[in-house]
């Protein structure tokens, strides 16, 4: 086991993330009705799956999330728009430079992922949205950054965790701000797909660590 | 309900296409983006552009508000979803007459982290964007807080009169204290009385039972401040107009401009029974009504429910929305 990933070749990271969105569909639809406007998964696996067609068979991990997030800031509106692709754009620029991924390189890209979603929108823990999933992940990567395996591990439970901690939450920002205590019991479709999106990149980049 | 579809994820592009060929003569697509309506006469050199977006199903806002004296270029969302940063680029970009461009939109988490987007990018064009957030609901947060409301029909006296401050000539900074201006002037109420569904969703987005209204509503939805009793047009009237004026704490005499919209399902006839009863209580708060309008102006898909909107008018207020007009959803004044 290598303790670092090439970036060249490690585009299909990202088609795989995007397949999975898109598979989702449906269910992320589902949940985001019973408290929201019931359009996360139509316009998540738009944006994903119009992405997946632009990345190269050969692309770096860093052109592909560059592509994915021109297509999301682009193509998607609403908020999940410019939040995805500040997200993706911001962990692009990070690695755009490195040959290899490490373990610190991995936590600097998803806490830099992180403050781009920041710089756009105004969401703290505890608001029942995807920055619940998101925060605890990039705590759990930066506290593993000496082991990768561990790490990649570490940090897809943590937003997975991140996640089923959303459905008590009563949400305060957003259109599910609304149902107010009603919004408890319903996991929020961002921490949701937030939580699959970082599964994956884990669940992949744990493949290209194997193959050395 | 039954309603007039094609394939629901359509509705947007062939809700823009109908209205660019029903009003060719005063709009027209953006070259490479069908989400951007500008005006005919757009860019005009040397006037500040106006720009402002938002999502569909607002008709006729924002695109009807698209033409000379008020909206140079609009960006079009989704239903109820705020346009892409790359469509606000593109409507700056097409409303830039070379002095600068005004982006006037309403105050929701979507719309701000677009046009804020929007901004940086043409700010690496050389362009010189200004904005102008609309927060004229006043149910949506207290006083205290009013950064917080949201932006509803108010937005319109706010496209109405930057545009026609741009139209005289004025510099951006000029054009921008105008339009917040006049949207500090401005205070809304919504009330709702029926939901309204998403073509692509298929049910309602939020359910107000058979027999109450709900007070202070939103645009998509978004809570009232109270679930009553369905009242009496009059009792809902003189409700509303206390919220706004309440609100507003407007000295005796000062001359006001009126906006009743309907919600997209109420028909015009109960708006102006509303109007009837708002305007005799306006007056006997001691404003004196300049001018008023009546009609679908700013909808919320088939709401049922109405929205009101009172201005406060000084001399330059009263000069810029009698200027000269020509968009599809307001005419000369």
């Amino acid at each position: 086991m290598m303790a670092s990933f090439p970036n060249a070749g490690s585009g299909g990271i990202v088609r795989d993330i995007a397949a999975v969105i898109v598979e989702n569909r449906a269910y992320l639809s589902e949940i985001d009705g019973k408290i929201g406007d019931g359009d996360h998964g139509v316009n998540m696996a738009k944006g994903f799956g119009r992405a997946a067609e632009r990345i190269a068979p050969d692309a770096s991990l860093s052109d592909a999330l560059s592509t994915l997030s021109d297509v999301l800031m682009s193509e998607i509106g609403g908020s999940m728009g410019p939040l995805y692709g500040m997200f993706f754009a911001e962990m692009s620029e990070t690695v755009a430079q490195d040959t290899h991924i490490d373990g610190a390189r991995f936590a600097a890209m998803l806490r830099a992922g992180l403050e781009g979603i920041e710089a756009v929108g105004a969401a703290k823990v505890g608001d029942k949205t995807m920055i619940d999933a998101l925060v605890p992940a990039v705590e759990a990567a930066e506290a593993n950054r000496s082991d990768i395996t561990a790490q990649l591990r570490e940090v897809a439970s943590a937003a997975e965790a991140g996640r089923d901690s959303t459905t008590d939450m009563v949400a305060k920002l957003g259109r599910a701000a609304r149902l107010g205590e009603r919004s408890r019991g319903v996991p929020d479709a961002g921490a949701t797909s937030c939580a699959l999106i970082l599964r994956n990149l884990c669940d992949g980049a744990a493949r290209r660590l194997e193959q050395g | 309900m039954q309603r007039f579809l094609n394939d629901p994820d359509d509705i947007v592009d062939e809700t823009v296409r109908g209205f660019v060929r029903a009003h060719a003569d005063r709009v027209r697509l953006c070259d490479g983006n069908a989400r951007v309506v500008v005006a005919r006469d757009a860019p005009v050199s040397g006037k500040v552009g106006i720009v402002t977006g938002g999502g569909s199903g607002h008709e006729p806002a924002f695109v009807g508000y698209t033409g000379a004296g008020m909206v140079d270029a609009t960006a079009i969302g989704e239903l109820f979803s705020s346009p892409t940063a790359k469509s606000f680029h593109d409507a700056i970009k097409a409303a830039d007459g070379g002095a600068g461009v005004v982006v006037l939109y309403g105050n929701y988490a979507g719309d701000n982290m677009n046009v804020k987007m929007a901004s940086r990018m043409a700010a690496k064009d050389g362009v010189e964007v200004l904005t102008v957030v609309a927060n004229d609901d006043v149910s949506s947060a207290p006083p205290e807080e009013r950064e917080k409301r949201r932006g509803v029909a108010g937005e319109i006296f706010m496209w109405k009169i930057g545009g026609a401050k741009a139209a005289e000539g004025a510099d951006a900074a000029a054009v921008r204290d105008a339009a917040q201006g006049a949207i500090d002037a401005c205070r809304s109420v919504g009330v709702g009385l029926a939901p309204c569904t998403l073509p692509a969703v298929g049910h309602p987005n939020f359910s107000i039972e058979a027999g109450t209204m709900e007070m202070g509503i939103g645009h998509h939805g978004e809570p009232g401040t109270s679930v009553t009793k369905l009242g009496t047009a009059d009792e809902i009237a003189s409700e509303m107009t206390r919220i706004v004026l309440d609100d507003h704490d407007l000295p005796s005499g000062t001359e006001v401009a009126v906006l009743v919209s309907g919600l997209g399902a109420t028909p015009r006839g109960e708006l102006y029974v509303l109007y009837d009863r708002m305007a005799r209580d306006i007056e006997d708060r001691g404003l004196k009504i300049h001018k008023a309008y009546v009609g679908d102006y700013f909808t919320s898909l088939e709401m049922v429910g109405a929205t009101l909107t009172v201005m406060a008018l000084d001399d330059e207020r009263k000069r810029l929305l009698a200027a000269s007009t020509d968009c599809p959803a307001f005419g000369a004044a």
